[in-house]
């Protein structure tokens, strides 16, 4: 089992970004450097009828940070031991340690760490660790106007909102074992049959 | 991102600005490099970390939200949000957008104002060298007297505007000054309402339509039509109030063109619709419904005027009444589901199941979002869904709303608090026709909606705008305004008074440097909604030589000798505060609320007054319509409206109608320009404000969003840089290609900022390169997304 757990409301996400931009603001972080990211999952088409369309076009949003996962890839992949699990249980970046060669990243299968250009190392979310000790949630969680997040050890938010499903875009969860729970947005259903995509990549 | 570097989706400072519109413009300018020296705090005031809560420095984003400012050695460090233990319901935690949490990188942007600039080069052409704030007070002081001795007082305008203001700053203690010196030229209406502003009264009497929000959660049915408020607001948590009216069993349907972020997170369905064609829908709507007697005629017995011949308003007996117009007994087309569905490209029964359900799991809402009022005929789309409302008996009762404008009942907030004083100049023009009066202000009258006077004594000779872009960004046909406002016969001067060189700074004359909302005392409402006021007190001090609003009046005020007046013997920006509080708030909407030192004290940021029973609209005249009858000519709803009728214009039909738009589809327009343009309010910005915001320019950047069809009969990919263009003028962005967006409509972010190149040709993707100064025919108002245009792949 995971240390802790994201609740993530996909069905209730509006994909407004305050949650990355809360962040962004209390770490810091410069343009390029999201510790968290809202992903634009969409897909469908139109098609038109006499004049009028049977569409169906859809979409959802999936807010993700770092996944704090049981088996971190991102671990195993350093060759350093920078990224490592912490005393808290928390996966974390040794900046002194870090080389800068982003194995992590590639390694990582959510996109969780993410690298400073400017300071030439990786950085990633510390689950706003410093938040934690003072029995305060973290930034994003705090942040969500929809109130689509939560946060908690993985016995609170299971027993709060279950396990939860597994949604497109993201990996099969067995291998990794991610600290997340994940309420899916009714359209993730229509993945199954149609091909979506994450719509930032394709034009970013 | 192409290498040629002319989109900044990222850090964009005036340096790269003048980088991509090449040296004709502003690169030869070396004034610039002195003025954008990155912010380098001098001397750390204190150690301490603080605290304070305040509320967000708004800007007419729609909401009100508390922000927990972090404060050390004089700057900001942190901004986070309300976290109230509680949010329950009826008080729920104000909890700030991503325009809000991003506000650091607003605060401390390189490009901030710092000093006065004069204008040196052509007006328009950017080139200004710094003065002192000395000589800024002085041409002010010079031009104003000089104006107001040739030509009055009329010929002095101060236009709208809603970038960085409060109840204290902004416009408002400019126009208190120019009341003292003999007035200015008022206006009426806004560019955000203009059309449901004046047309809602026409049905209701009334702005105050709409229920306590809370009230949602006791709805079973809710249209949210063209209504958007994840990403516009329309009030903070409108849309989690909407998330919690479905948890309590309503089903929600969204209308639009676009499959915008609340048809993905509030809506259980969402259905495309053609621009421009609300009103054919919804009188389709009204047809089904009265077809098959679902309308609730208790209630329009008691409480309509005009519905059926037998309640014409007395003198129009004979008139064509809403029954009539919806079956076509006059005009012999019935506005069938299968009418409307060739205009609305929505299909017939889809209109048809929704006007059934809309009519019968009661209660219901038709919200009515305000970008398609911002039309051509967007009177008739406010009045058409109103009419919706009334003949379903949807209005007075508990989980209903009456649609129009719908500023809540029992207690609007207050729009403006500081006394700007009465203006001795009685002419006011509608707030959408500031150009007009610039060209041909002598020959304006009622015709042109001015009001107050028979015909306007002046053209506009001086502008003095503030915390606004109106300008040239926010206005309609920039190509056309900037010529304008290059004709230095016309406007003889222009002062621009702001945080940032906003294109429309980029006209001025003068340029005064504003400080912030962080830097100065403040007071704020909670816009259309809630029931709260926000103290927002100086947290750190102006940057460089910025002042704020009411300071550089307060100075001026000093030359013109009228600083006793001005200052009611002394206040400053705190001192009103506290008299905006103690003496308006307490003494009217909040009698209950702690004085000014305590909420000072308290660091609370923020007063709220729970709703635990909201307020219904309207419940009283709907049980008693004769004792409380509207403030309408017939005391009623009005289906039917005498006044317009005695209009006599076709355009201005006595009974909510759909009309074709004047560029249209279905008009010869199309054969040139096939594609309708839309401009949404976008996530990342209020209007043109943080549009140089880093980080919320991350998260969205400017583009064109255009459905896979129109880009594949174009040959354009995803990531395309495209050029939209039309007879008034063109812009270049990148091209989302996207199936979020319906076939034959694109659209164009507005507020993105006018940077044109060397041929013209806006680099900052603007909409309003493309939008028309043509105004609606009763309100005046601004069309700003009925356009047609084309696209192509840019190859520049
Ligand atoms: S937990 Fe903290 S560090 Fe991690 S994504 Fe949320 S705000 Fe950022
Ligand atoms: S703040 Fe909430 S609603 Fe907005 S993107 Fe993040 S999770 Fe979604
Ligand atoms: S909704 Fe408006 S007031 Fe609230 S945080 Fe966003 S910009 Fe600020």
């Amino acid at each position: 089992m995971p240390e802790y757990a994201f609740y993530i409301n996909s069905s209730a996400c509006s994909g407004c970004k305050t949650c990355q931009v809360a962040c962004k603001d209390k770490n810091d972080l410069p343009t390029g450097v999201n510790w968290r990211r809202v992903y634009e999952i969409e897909g469908g088409g139109w098609k038109e009828e006499n004049g009028v369309f049977v569409s169906q076009p859809y979409g959802y949003f999936l807010s993700l940070s770092c996944q704090n996962c049981e088996n971190p890839e991102c671990v195993k992949a350093c060759p350093t031991t920078a990224m490592h699990v912490n005393a808290s249980g928390i996966v974390a970046v040794d900046s002194e340690l870090c080389i800068g060669c982003r194995y992590c990243s590639w390694a990582c299968p959510y996109g969780a760490p993410q690298y400073d250009q400017a300071k030439k190392v990786m950085t990633k979310c510390n689950l706003c660790e410093d938040y934690l000790s003072i029995g305060t949630k973290p930034s994003c969680v705090m942040s969500c106007p929809m109130r689509a997040l939560d946060f908690g050890t993985w016995e609170e938010i299971t027993s709060k909102y279950g396990t939860g499903e597994n949604v497109f875009p993201l990996p099969d969860p067995s291998q990794y074992k991610p600290g997340i729970v994940i309420k899916p947005h009714r359209n993730s259903a229509m993945t199954r049959n149609d091909k979506a995509y994450i719509a930032e990549n394709e034009y970013k | 991102m192409g290498s040629d570097g002319i989109f900044y989706t990222n850090r964009r400072s005036f340096m790269k600005w003048s980088a991509i519109l090449g040296s004709s413009f502003l690169g030869r300018n070396s004034v610039f490099k002195e003025i954008f020296i990155p912010y380098n705090p001098e001397k750390p005031q204190d150690n301490e970390s603080k605290i304070i809560r305040t509320g967000c420095p708004a800007h007419n984003c729609g909401g009100r939200c508390l922000l927990k400012v972090h404060v050390k050695d004089g700057i900001i460090t942190r901004i986070e949000t309300d976290d109230r233990p509680g949010d329950d319901i009826s008080d729920p935690q104000l909890r700030a957008c991503i325009r809000g949490r991003s506000y650091r990188k607003r605060q401390y942007h390189p490009d901030r104002l710092k000093y006065p600039l004069k204008r040196t080069g052509k007006r328009g052409e950017g080139k200004f060298e710094r003065i002192t704030w000395d000589e800024a007070y002085e041409i002010m002081y010079n031009e104003i007297s000089r104006v107001i001795k040739q030509y009055g007082n009329s010929a002095i305008f101060i236009p709208y505007g809603t970038g960085s203001y409060t109840n204290l700053n902004g416009r408002w203690p400019a126009v208190r000054l120019m009341n003292l010196l003999g007035g200015s030229l008022g206006y009426y209406n806004s560019y955000s309402w203009a059309c449901t502003n004046i047309a809602t009264p026409y049905v209701y009497g009334t702005l105050n339509t709409g229920n306590q929000r809370q009230d949602w959660l006791n709805s079973k049915y809710i249209i949210m039509w063209g209504w958007n408020p994840a990403e516009m607001k329309d009030g903070t948590n409108s849309e989690y109030f909407i998330r919690r009216a479905r948890e309590n069993g309503a089903r929600t349907v969204c209308i639009d063109p676009r499959l915008s972020m609340s048809a993905i997170a509030l809506a259980d369905e969402w259905i495309p619709i053609r621009p421009g064609t609300d009103a054919a829908m919804m009188s389709a709507m009204a047809y089904v419904i009265i077809t098959e007697k679902l309308t609730d005629d208790d209630f329009i017995r008691r409480c309509c005027s005009g519905y059926d011949s037998t309640q014409m308003p007395a003198g129009c007996e004979n008139e064509e009444s809403y029954k009539d117009y919806i079956l076509g007994t006059r005009d012999g087309i019935p506005k069938t589901p299968e009418w409307a569905e060739k205009i609305t490209a929505v299909p017939a029964a889809t209109i048809a199941r929704i006007a059934r359900e809309y009519a019968t799991i009661k209660p219901a809402v038709l919200y009515q979002g305000y970008g398609m009022q911002r039309r051509a005929y967007g009177e008739q789309t406010v009045r058409a869904g109103a009419a919706l409302s009334a003949i379903t008996g949807n209005i007075g009762i508990p989980g209903g709303w009456a649609s129009g404008l719908g500023s809540q009942a029992g207690g609007e907030p207050f729009w403006s608090v500081f006394p700007s004083g009465e203006n001795p100049v009685k002419a006011r023009i509608p707030v959408y026709l500031w150009t007009e009066a610039i060209i041909r202000g002598k020959e304006m009258g009622p015709a042109d909606g001015v009001r107050g006077v028979a015909k306007l004594d002046n053209n506009i000779k001086l502008i003095w705008c503030i915390a606004s872009n109106i300008l040239i960004n926010q206005h309609s046909n920039i190509n056309r305004t900037a010529a304008i406002l290059r004709d230095e016969n016309l406007v003889e001067f222009i002062a621009v008074q702001d945080n940032f060189l906003t294109p429309s700074a980029m006209f001025a004359d003068l340029v005064l440097p504003a400080c912030t909302q962080f830097e100065t005392w403040g007071v704020e409402d909670g816009w259309k909604y809630g029931e709260e006021v926000f103290l927002t007190p100086k947290i750190v001090e102006p940057l460089y030589e910025s002042k704020s609003d009411y300071r550089i009046c307060a100075d001026l005020a000093k030359r013109f000798g009228v600083w006793n007046e001005f200052t009611a013997g002394g206040r400053d920006e705190k001192a009103w505060a506290e008299w905006i509080i103690d003496e308006i708030y307490r003494k009217t909407r909040f009698p209950e609320m702690p004085a000014f030192r305590e909420l000072e004290k308290s660091n609370a940021g923020v007063y709220v007054k729970p709703v635990s029973k909201p307020v219904v609209a309207f419940a009283d005249f709907r049980k008693d319509p004769v004792k409380y009858p509207l403030k309408t000519p017939t005391g009623k709803i009005e289906l039917f409206s005498k006044p317009l009728h005695e209009m006599n214009n076709p355009e201005i039909p006595a009974v909510p109608k759909y009309i074709q738009e004047w560029e249209s589809p279905f008009g010869k327009e199309a054969e040139k320009y096939p594609l309708q343009a839309i401009g949404h309010h976008y996530m990342p910005r209020v209007h043109s404000t943080h549009f140089n915001n880093e980080w919320t320019s991350e998260a969205f950047p400017q583009v064109v969003f255009m459905n896979k069809a129109d880009a594949d009969k174009r040959k354009i990919k995803n990531g395309d840089i495209v050029k939209v263009f039309n007879d008034r003028g063109a812009l270049v962005a990148r091209c989302r290609v996207t199936s979020k967006i319906m076939p034959g409509v694109i659209d164009i972010p507005q507020g993105a900022w006018y940077m044109p190149d060397k041929e013209g040709i806006d680099r900052g993707g603007n909409i309003n390169v493309l939008t028309t100064e043509r105004w609606t025919a009763l309100a005046k108002g601004n069309p700003q997304h009925t356009i047609m245009v084309e696209v192509e792949k840019f190859k520049g």
